[in-house]
């Protein structure tokens, strides 16, 4: 095991400079001169001059890189073009909003695509296994921007039972970004703004979930199908076991394995992708953040929130990667 | 992939067409993939002949603007009167074409360095396979949102973000089909008789990588025109007047409070599409691949 962890650790600084190397040399002079950006069109040729040599911008491209690393290395990601804060501080304080929505997502999405797959699994071509195949195909077939549309539609305009914006009323006047809203007001005792504040969070939750649960349930199926056939489940039976205990005692937990790495991939996925949900609902996580960076053409805070995002993706992997192996000796020794 | 798939298409031409009825025997007895077929038929038709009956996709006319669907405008009218079927149907040629080019992109470049990393093993096929994983290091909708803004917003941007994001897939599955291929006696057979590498990979390797190939880029043409039509919704993709079902969506969200209807049917025809290559693409796998489907 601790081969294992050593080699998969080896390759995280590669993987990091790599991620870094590719989204700088992209993003750092992506929509245009940095310096002209931030004088405006009028400005005149010397002041420019001034200012790009002022940012840096004249050295070669090697040195820029190399520079912007060693501050990045020390959690300096450069201002916003826009509101002049530094990235590291917009993307930490919009972090916790995002966290709370992808656990959330991915409590929901897993619990449904369990469910599903379980259910699908274990009665192969039955009304249930039709059912959560083609509940699993809606999953990943419907945008997820439509599905929040259709949320907002259906629970929030015609049935009024929903909120479709933000994350909390403003007017119970709870900081909307600095914290974890729905823990904190939980370990507060604080039930207005917790009841507001969930009441918030089911639909972006629900919209973020939909893939999550489509990708679990067919993985589920697929391998506690697979689990199902194998001699030691005919064994199992063999022996007088009753059906439900051969599944959850036999199947499942060896069909469960790979289905643990696509928890840890999706998670991953939704606290880096959820760009386009918390736009749908103006929800001030770091997707929204970074839809709110480019549209405003603020590439450094674009850069800087890809690149921190970018790295949790990769920690969550490596995190998913070992407890895996830790769980299925099979994997580390097939390295 | 297992052997039934592969032995179709390792043997010659001659069988390989007297193998074609019964391939499409099988995929037609599959009720799901017939769904599939009339779905993209359909689209097909309404991407190809659609334009040239319905009205005009970017004709504005204030005096009927946000109306429901009627008898005159059937799904209404959008912020600035267009009609909004017309807009849907034109746009089906937009996403359709731009999910086609995306897989195109990734598909090409996938297979030749996937070939490449299969063939060469060793430090070639290593540092090959490297590259195309950093793909995979971020996100797919972070890879697409950096490319598209490097590019500049717009749908030829969008079609390439797509196809960077699905590369690093098709290059995977072509190494990992390489791998097995260039194991077996035929190509060792060919290398026997001289042929230089190039062409052994060209007329032996090839063909026989292409089925699993061809499953994985129907579902991507799916995948493709999911992630075109975000990157339309969140502004880097087509732009206004460009009828793109995305960048439509996008504009609806500020009017849906008063006018629910200009939000469903762009998204209802995005998920429409998408199931239809979602669907096309599992039942040609069952088709090419029968063991696997049961």
């Amino acid at each position: 095991m601790t081969v294992y962890l050593l080699r998969r650790l080896a390759l995280v600084v590669p993987t990091l400079l790599g991620i870094s190397l590719v989204v700088v040399l992209m993003l750092h002079t992506a929509g245009g001169d940095p310096a002209e950006l931030k004088l405006g069109l009028r400005a005149d040729e010397a002041s420019l001059r001034r200012l790009r040599h002022e940012m840096g911008l004249d050295r070669p491209l090697a040195v820029q890189y190399l520079d912007f690393l060693s501050h990045a290395l020390v959690g300096d990601f450069g201002r916003s073009y826009r509101s002049n804060a530094p990235v590291a501080d917009e993307v930490v304080s919009r972090f916790p909003a995002t966290i709370e929505l992808a656990i959330v997502s991915i409590v929901i999405g897993a619990a449904v695509g369990l469910a599903a797959g379980i259910a699908a699994g274990t009665r192969r071509h039955t009304l249930f296994d039709y059912t959560s195949t083609f509940g699993a195909l809606l999953g990943v077939s419907i945008p997820t921007f439509w599905l929040g549309l259709a949320l907002i539609i259906v629970f929030g305009i015609w049935l009024r039972w929903l909120p479709i914006s933000g994350r909390v009323d403003p007017r119970l006047g709870a900081d909307p970004s600095a914290h974890f809203l729905i823990l904190s007001s939980l370990v507060h005792g604080d039930w207005v703004i917790f009841k507001d504040a969930a009441k918030h969070i089911i639909l972006p939750a629900l919209t973020l979930a939909g893939w999550p649960a489509a990708i679990i349930a067919r993985m589920t199926r697929a391998s506690l199908g697979e689990a199902l056939d194998q001699d030691y489940i005919r064994t199992a039976r063999a022996k007088g076991l009753g059906e439900g205990l051969v599944v959850r005692r036999h199947a499942l937990r060896n069909a469960l394995i790979p289905v643990l790495t696509v928890v840890g991939l999706e998670l991953g996925g939704l606290l880096g992708g959820a760009v386009v949900t918390e736009t749908v609902f103006s929800w001030p996580g770091v997707g929204k953040l970074t839809a709110d960076a480019i549209a405003a053409r603020d590439y450094q805070v674009t850069q800087g929130v890809v690149l921190l995002l970018g790295a949790v993706f990769v920690g969550l992997n490596l995190l998913f990667d070992l407890v895996y192996a830790a769980v299925d000796p099979r994997i580390r020794y097939a390295q | 992939m297992s052997a039934t798939g592969t032995l179709v298409l390792s043997r010659p031409d001659e069988t390989r067409i007297r193998e074609a009825p019964r391939l499409w025997q099988r995929f037609t007895r599959n009720r799901l993939a017939v769904v599939a077929l009339i779905i993209l038929g359909g689209l097909g038709l309404l991407a190809a002949a659609g334009p040239l009956v319905v009205a005009s996709p970017t004709e504005q006319n204030v005096r009927v603007r946000l109306q429901g669907p009627s008898r005159d405008h059937w799904f209404g009218t959008d912020e600035v009167g267009r009609d909004i079927f017309a807009r849907v149907v034109n746009g089906a040629r937009i996403s359709i074409a731009s999910g086609l080019a995306s897989v195109l992109i990734g598909l090409s470049g996938g297979t030749i360095l996937g070939l490449i990393a299969g063939y060469r093993e060793g430090r070639i096929g290593l540092g090959v396979m490297a590259l195309v994983d950093l793909l995979l290091a971020l996100p797919a909708i972070l890879l697409a949102i950096t490319i598209a803004a490097r590019l500049g917003p717009g749908l030829i941007s969008a079609m390439l973000a797509a196809g960077f994001v699905g590369l690093p897939g098709y290059a995977r599955l072509a190494r990992a089909s390489t791998l097995t291929i260039k194991r077996r006696e035929f190509v060792e057979a060919a290398r026997a008789t001289g042929l230089s590498g190039a062409a052994i990979v060209r007329r032996h390797v090839f063909p026989n990588i292409l089925t699993p190939l061809i499953v994985q880029s129907t579902i991507g043409v799916g995948n493709a025109i999911l992630l075109v039509s975000a990157l339309g919704y969140l502004g880097l993709g087509a732009q206004p007047p460009t009828p793109e079902w995305g960048q439509m969506l996008s504009d609806a969200q500020r009017y849906m409070l008063n006018a629910t209807y200009i939000g469903i049917f762009p998204g209802l025809a995005i998920a429409i599409t998408v199931i239809g290559f979602n669907l096309a693409g599992d039942g040609l796998r069952d088709a090419l691949d029968p063991v696997a489907s049961r």
